[in-house]
């Protein structure tokens, strides 16, 4: 009995190899025949398609494996083409040497930008003057030094008081304070008496940083951001050591037009005027497409040639909700710019910053 | 500079203490000043038409002088000191029949000044906070100001002892407690005795003061943020209303219902001017962009940078010269160039003759170059 019950088993194997066998090998067959193939088998198999459309989408399958496998095969035939193609037109290069056509530039939308009328341009009388006698024009003079009162929206909870800490090391002269639930507009005249000339506020929402307050003292401007992705120091892969004492040297890129001449100016105005090389840091204020990422590195010349660069944190990326002229006034303050979305994103191609 | 400004159909003050002229039709913008000396304390703040010719501008700055500018000149011809500028800065600025002039500063004095003399002919005071000062467009010697916690007030010139009328606050709210008053801008509505205001709290009032009822007449509301400036549509029952975030608004002065909103606008609204004839306004403010939108379509029609932060706005009654098309420019100057031979060449004839022509063979030019926009928009 157990003989032939085995038997039987081994026989049902045998023919459910004997069925899948086919199966396998038809499927091998598609592969080498491409899309063609694949509409001749779909003819096959159901009368109806006949009147299918010459191009045959895998999503019309409706057996969810086999439309799985089917998209698998489809995706390596596709790359395996372009790789040919790519290792043809390598060739070519490499055959016609120096007379090869230039590279194409990819597009993107930042370099498909659409003119920006504000472009600053540095010739420009006007603006040089407007910059000239603007609110941050006693810092630019060397009139000020920047002193910064970092503080946080109420009841702060530990990754925001740990990014208010951090801050504070990058930004000379900072000093955090806790917030005791005072209102902006009283600590405001505050602060001005006891000469800060920046108070920088960091909103926490569900116990993660994601705004920021920055408000130019004793006369405004006041800069609203949105703050995404903030990696505190720990959190940094191949990090450097902790950042020493040292006032840092700033780079602000990619900040062209007069909103963003300003917005730039801002940032400037953080970090006092002459950095000490000695420290070799640099905090970075990279805009692209209207973020601004942060970034704090110390870099060392390892010879004439080669630098090397190690993050020392924090990261994190803003990006400008509004810009208000004069101290923090939510309420009454005028806006000089203010994001409106669906209005002003609706060209992803223009930039405000 | 004198071909320059003749050109010019809207004129804006800037913070900067640069008086900018702006030519539609041929997409340009002219500074008038001397570059050299660029001053903060020249910031402009008050602008207004000297003559109903429209041939002289008055310039209002910050430290409290008033210059003349020209338009067949080009140039600034007179300075006057008109206050101080301790007294904070010119809210108002007004012609009085041609030869007098009314200015008002922030801490409200209202001053009438007459001929060359220094001395003030009169003087009145209309409270603390003034921020704004209006001309009744009809009635010349009639102004109206107000400003914060200082209700509307309107003054008859000739009599500025006491104000003609004296709104009230609103009753107070359902808590028994007082509201607050801030008068932000006002307008006289043509063909009726009624003045529209608008407030620091968002809100749209109309005064009546034929009527005894002190209080406003029809209440309105817009937004949510503070409304800086006002003007009234040439049709006479729409206001536009501009607010602090730059949200623009047709309100309908007969029931106070919003009509619709005018988009484009970045940064805070200073000025706020529709034309006289024309269905369109013209709007500028702290985002450094002249916009001028139809009333009609509610589309924006053209956007001018103008590099600074722009506090005033005057728009020249005469046509906005909107057909300007870049294929059309080059034959434009030309005829302008040909015009202006013909001129030179008429110019023993007397002065005043030679102007009015002019006028009339730039509005045909209007006609003519609307006409082929249209046919253009036809076409597309």
């Amino acid at each position: 009995m157990e003989f032939t019950e085995v038997h039987v088993n081994q026989d049902n194997k045998y023919k459910k190899r004997k069925n899948k066998k086919p199966e396998t090998k038809r499927v091998s067959q598609e592969d080498g025949g491409g899309v063609e193939k694949k509409e001749e088998q779909k003819t096959e198999k159901s009368e109806p398609s006949a009147a299918f459309p010459s191009t045959f989408s895998v999503s019309e399958i409706k057996n969810k494996q086999r439309r799985h496998l089917m998209f698998m095969k489809l995706k390596q035939e596709k790359r395996k083409q372009k790789m040919q193609l790519k290792k043809k037109k390598k060739k070519e290069r490499e055959a016609l040497g120096d007379k090869a056509p230039p590279k194409e530039v990819p597009k993107t939308i930042e370099n498909q930008r659409v003119y920006d009328e504000t472009t600053v341009d540095p010739e420009d009388e006007e603006v040089a003057f407007d910059e000239g006698t603007d609110e941050f024009s006693a810092y630019f003079n060397g009139l000020t030094n920047p002193k910064v009162l970092i503080t946080t929206s109420d009841r702060p909870r530990g990754r925001t008081v740990r990014f208010c800490e951090q801050l504070a090391k990058v930004i000379p002269n900072a000093h955090v304070y806790y917030r005791r639930g005072l209102a902006l507009k009283r600590i405001i005249p505050q602060c001005v008496a006891r000469n800060f000339t920046y108070l920088m506020v960091i909103n926490e929402d569900r116990k993660v940083p994601n705004g920021m307050v920055l408000c130019h003292l004793p006369d405004g401007p006041t800069a609203h951001f949105k703050v995404s992705s903030v990696r505190l120091r720990k959190e940094i892969k191949r990090r450097g050591k902790d950042p020493t004492e040292h006032c840092p040297e700033v780079i602000l890129n990619n900040f062209t037009t007069r909103l963003g001449h300003s917005i730039g100016r801002m940032f400037a105005a953080l970090f006092p005027q002459d950095p000490q090389f000695v420290g070799r840091q640099v905090a970075t204020f990279h805009n692209q497409r209207d973020f601004v990422f942060f970034r704090f590195h110390r870099y060392i010349f390892k010879n004439e040639k080669k630098v090397g660069i190690q993050e020392l944190g924090p990261r994190f990326t803003l990006k400008l909700r509004s810009l208000q002229k004069g101290t923090f006034d939510s309420k009454f303050g005028e806006y000089e710019w203010v994001l409106k979305r669906h209005e002003m994103d609706a060209c992803r191609r223009k930039f405000q910053l | 500079m004198g071909d320059r400004s003749r050109l010019c159909s809207v004129w804006l003050g800037s913070e900067t203490g640069i008086l900018k002229g702006v030519s539609l039709s041929r997409k340009q913008a002219f500074n008038f000043c001397n570059s050299s000396h660029l001053t903060r304390d020249q910031e402009v703040r008050a602008l207004c038409w000297a003559d109903p010719a429209e041939s002289e501008l008055l310039v209002g700055s910050v430290d409290g002088t008033v210059k003349t500018f020209s338009i067949e000149k080009g140039a600034f011809t007179e300075t006057r000191r008109c206050g101080d500028s301790a007294e904070g800065c010119f809210t108002g600025l007004a012609a009085l029949n041609g030869s007098a002039l009314v200015t008002c500063v922030e801490c409200g004095t209202l001053r009438v000044w007459r001929g060359d003399s220094s001395e003030p002919a009169t003087e009145l005071n209309a409270g603390k906070n003034v921020c704004r000062m209006r001309q009744s467009p009809v009635h010349t010697h009639k102004v109206a100001t107000g400003g914060k916690e200082n209700g509307l007030k309107i003054w008859d010139l000739e009599r500025p002892e006491n104000p003609v009328f004296t709104a009230k606050n609103l009753r107070d709210d359902w808590l028994d407690l007082r509201q607050p008053h801030w008068v932000k801008d006002m307008a006289f509505i043509p063909n009726s005795d009624k003045v529209v205001t608008c407030t620091g709290y968002h809100q749209v009032h109309v005064f009546d003061p034929s009527s005894p009822q002190r209080r406003p007449v029809l209440k309105a509301e817009y937004g949510e943020y503070p409304l800086t400036a006002l003007s009234l549509a040439a049709a006479g029952n729409t206001v536009v209303v501009g607010n602090t975030h730059g949200h623009v608004a047709l309100l309908d002065l007969r029931k106070g219902l919003v009509r619709g909103c005018l988009k484009g606008l970045a940064g805070g609204v200073r000025a706020l001017q529709c034309h006289s004839s024309q269905p369109v306004v013209a709007s500028c403010g702290l985002d450094r962009f002249l916009r001028i939108h139809s009333l009609e379509d509610r589309k924006l029609q053209h956007k001018v940078y103008l590099k600074s932060r722009l506090n005033c706005l005057l728009l020249s009654s005469q046509g906005l010269e909107d057909g300007g098309e870049d294929t059309q420019g080059e034959g434009a100057t030309q005829e302008v160039k040909e015009e202006d031979e013909v001129w030179d060449t008429m110019e023993q004839v007397e002065e005043a003759v030679e102007r009015e022509p002019k006028r009339k063979t730039t509005e045909e030019e209007d006609q003519q170059k609307k006409s082929k926009k249209k046919r253009k928009k036809g076409q597309d």
